[in-house]
């Protein structure tokens, strides 16, 4: 057992962690006019961590922490996009909680904190860190939905996302304590030499297995165990669902890989079928459902869930490239939920939550350009040529073609037309309805607008960087997998 | 059956059953007793595991400090049972079945081959003089640092997201603020008032 401890590939955890603390007391200090103080810092920090893990960025894994903490590819890739995504969550939810009263630096801190459980999930190469981290993102995620107290809404989706959320780490406690027993391991390194000794027909094995990736689908929130994800994105304020329907998404695909393909790729023939179902399923009744709803929150939510099948879509291909298609899939799919809920923020003012379809009526006589903005976003979303969402979506499709999954990719580009029809209703709505009377002008601030004006051209301007960033995704996923073989 | 496995099936038996109670009992405050009973046997279970440390642990984190309060939270509020339990009855019959549905697919699963002690390795019996305190505490501070270290940043989160959530300013409180109090002048308090000469009435 070495003793001196080499926490370099750890630094920028470690400078999340430490300004979380030093913005907690910065706080408490702090004047309610010069309260801007801490969201400045907070910005800064999620900068520095994003700056510092692009500048470690290395193929090469390096462990640390007794074999407890990995820094590769694939890491820093989650790293970079967690904490940039965080980034303009923030800038995003900044006015909107400061209208609504909820602007106190825990606020900011428990993003933070949220960001740490992110960051060591996506480090994670040890059973027992993997859950810690996902705790601490939880627990941060359950009390930033319930922080808004005087919601009646916001309460009971806090109650449900922890009753569920707590379900559904039971679960994964369960399965990973199944195969702790099996192999007598918790390091994912050692249990995947252990599975890879015993024989793939081990029931024991298998029942392990369910039982955490179950627990993983309640955490994507995959059909059929995607119940909680409706309430909890329309109850919480936009503020946190624009924060949890993106980064930790971008976290529980690290998760699935260090699990599924870290961990258990041998057993690739056993949850290759229940990945399907997962899949086929979210798919199916994310479409389907999504159709039937009047506010934009839950049927962004309903899309939310559909897109997760898409996700798993690649996953379950089980080769380097369709991995490297779900993160490039996931990556995008953080982008477009991010401007979607964007606008409902943009669209919102003290006192008034533009959160359903009949709020978008004629958005284009009263303000083309956001109009234009959310078709953009829409059009990514449905994954219609030239945005990312189509190469994002064409990337998985191919890549189950590839492992001669035909019929699943027929099936999957049918719902994908059943899902173009909502997304194609908004933009009808805004563009072929007239607007309600006497509604009340869009006033954002400018930081909002901006961000709001990138976000949404990136979904077109991003096209030309495509091919690198897939190289980057293969990249990182190939390192998951190099790492094992050396 | 040797005494170490007699003394397990009592214990798990008082579990299951304390357990039971828990769920089914009315009076609230005789359930949170009724885990304290679980909590308790637990404990002996985990001691014929050899696992004396955390047994001690359990006894008195949960049994002495979080039960206790629970209990005194428990007492304090007025809990209307019968509002919570209405619709009880009607999720019964299809709960039980999953219940019981979940039990035997288990059993199925678990009775397999898989599961024998053969195919389990047996842990290895421990040397004279072993202390599972000791060596918890080592491996807890030197090979688990860091995810020890995680805990406690869950714990802080657990801490500031409870004060958040709880602590509001409510303006009809009243409490002391000793700076004043000290701060505070004779002119602020006594005012001196101007009154004419009154006469003394005669004693007649």
């Amino acid at each position: 057992m070495n003793t001196a401890i080499n926490v370099t590939p750890a630094i920028p955890e470690i400078v999340v962690f430490v300004m979380a603390c030093v913005i907690l007391v910065v706080d408490l200090y702090a004047a309610k006019e010069h309260r801007v103080i801490s969201y400045a810092l907070t910005l800064t920090t999620l900068g520095v961590a994003m700056l510092i893990s692009l500048y470690s960025f290395s193929a090469d894994p390096v462990y640390t922490f007794n074999n407890m903490f990995i820094d590769d590819a694939l890491s820093d890739v989650i790293k970079i996009a967690v904490c940039g995504i965080t980034f303009l969550v923030l800038i995003y939810a900044r006015e909107y909680i400061e209208l609504r009263g909820l602007y106190q630096g825990e606020y900011f801190v428990l993003v933070l904190f949220a960001v740490v459980g992110m960051m060591v999930m996506a480090s994670a190469n040890h059973f027992l860190v993997l859950y810690l981290g996902l705790e601490l993102l939880s627990l941060c995620l359950y009390s930033l939905v319930a922080f808004q107290r005087d919601s009646a809404l916001a309460t009971e989706a806090a109650m449900k996302y922890f009753v569920l959320g707590a379900l559904g780490s039971g679960m994964m406690l369960y399965g990973m304590s199944i195969l702790y027993g099996l192999t007598g391991t918790l390091d994912i390194t050692e249990v995947r030499q252990a599975v890879g000794a015993m024989p793939l027909d081990n029931v024991a094995l298998i029942f392990g297995l369910v039982f955490v990736l179950v627990s993983l689908a309640f955490k994507l929130g995959a059909v059929p165990f995607h119940m909680w994800v409706p309430d909890v994105y329309h109850g919480a304020s936009t503020s946190s669902t624009v924060f949890i329907g993106t980064a930790p998404k971008i976290a529980g695909f690290a998760i699935v890989i260090r699990l599924l393909i870290g961990g258990l790729e041998d057993l690739h023939g056993a949850w290759r079928d229940m990945v399907i179902i997962l899949s086929l399923l979210s798919i199916a009744i994310g479409n389907l459902i999504a159709i039937a709803q009047s506010n934009l929150k839950r049927m962004l939510a309903y899309s939310a869930i559909s897109h997760m099948g898409f996700m798993l879509l690649g996953v379950l291909a089980g080769t380097p490239n369709g991995y490297s298609a779900a993160l490039f899939y996931i990556l995008a799919y953080a982008l477009m939920s991010l401007g979607g809920f964007g606008m409902i923020i943009v669209l919102s003012r003290a006192g008034f939550e533009a959160d359903e379809l009949a709020d978008l009526k004629g958005l284009n006589q009263r303000n083309p350009w956001y109009a234009l903005l959310m078709m953009l976003l829409m059009v990514s979303m449905a994954g219609i040529p030239p945005t990312i969402g189509f190469f994002a979506k064409l990337s998985v499709i191919q890549a189950i073609i590839e492992v001669n999954l035909v019929w699943l990719a027929v099936v999957a580009v049918l719902f994908a037309v059943v899902g173009a029809y909502y997304y194609l209703r908004v933009i009808k709505l805004m563009y072929f309805d007239p607007p309600d009377e006497g509604v009340a002008s869009i006033e954002a601030a400018p930081d909002l607008r901006v961000v709001m004006g990138l976000n949404a051209w990136a979904m077109v301007l991003l096209l030309p960087w495509i091919g690198p960033i897939q190289r980057v995704c293969l990249t990182a996923v190939a390192s998951v997998m190099n790492g094992f073989a050396s | 059956m040797s005494f170490i496995q007699l003394a397990f099936y009592f214990f798990a038996a008082v579990t299951v059953f304390a357990a039971a109670m828990v769920i089914t009992i009315r009076n609230p405050v005789k359930a949170a007793l009724f885990l304290v009973l679980a909590f308790v046997s637990a404990a002996c279970v985990w001691l014929t595991l050899e696992a004396e440390f955390l047994a001690i642990v359990l006894v008195l984190v949960y049994v002495g400090a979080v039960m206790v309060l629970f209990l005194f939270v428990v007492m304090m509020l007025d809990i209307n049972l019968s509002r919570l339990r209405e619709g009880f009855g009607e999720y019964l019959p299809i709960g039980g079945l999953v219940a019981v549905l979940m039990v035997l697919e288990m059993a199925i699963v678990l009775s397999t081959d898989d599961f024998s002690e053969q195919r389990l390795p047996r842990p290895e019996a421990h040397t004279e003089g072993y202390s599972n305190t000791k060596e918890l505490g080592r491996l807890l501070y030197t090979f688990y640092v860091y995810p020890f270290e995680i805990a406690a940043l869950i714990l802080l989160v657990a801490i500031i997201a409870a004060i958040a959530l709880t602590l509001r300013k409510r303006p009809e409180t009243k409490y002391q603020n000793p700076a004043k109090q000290v701060s505070v002048r004779r002119d602020d308090r006594v005012r001196l008032v101007k009154m004419g000469a009154e006469r003394k009435r005669d004693e007649s």
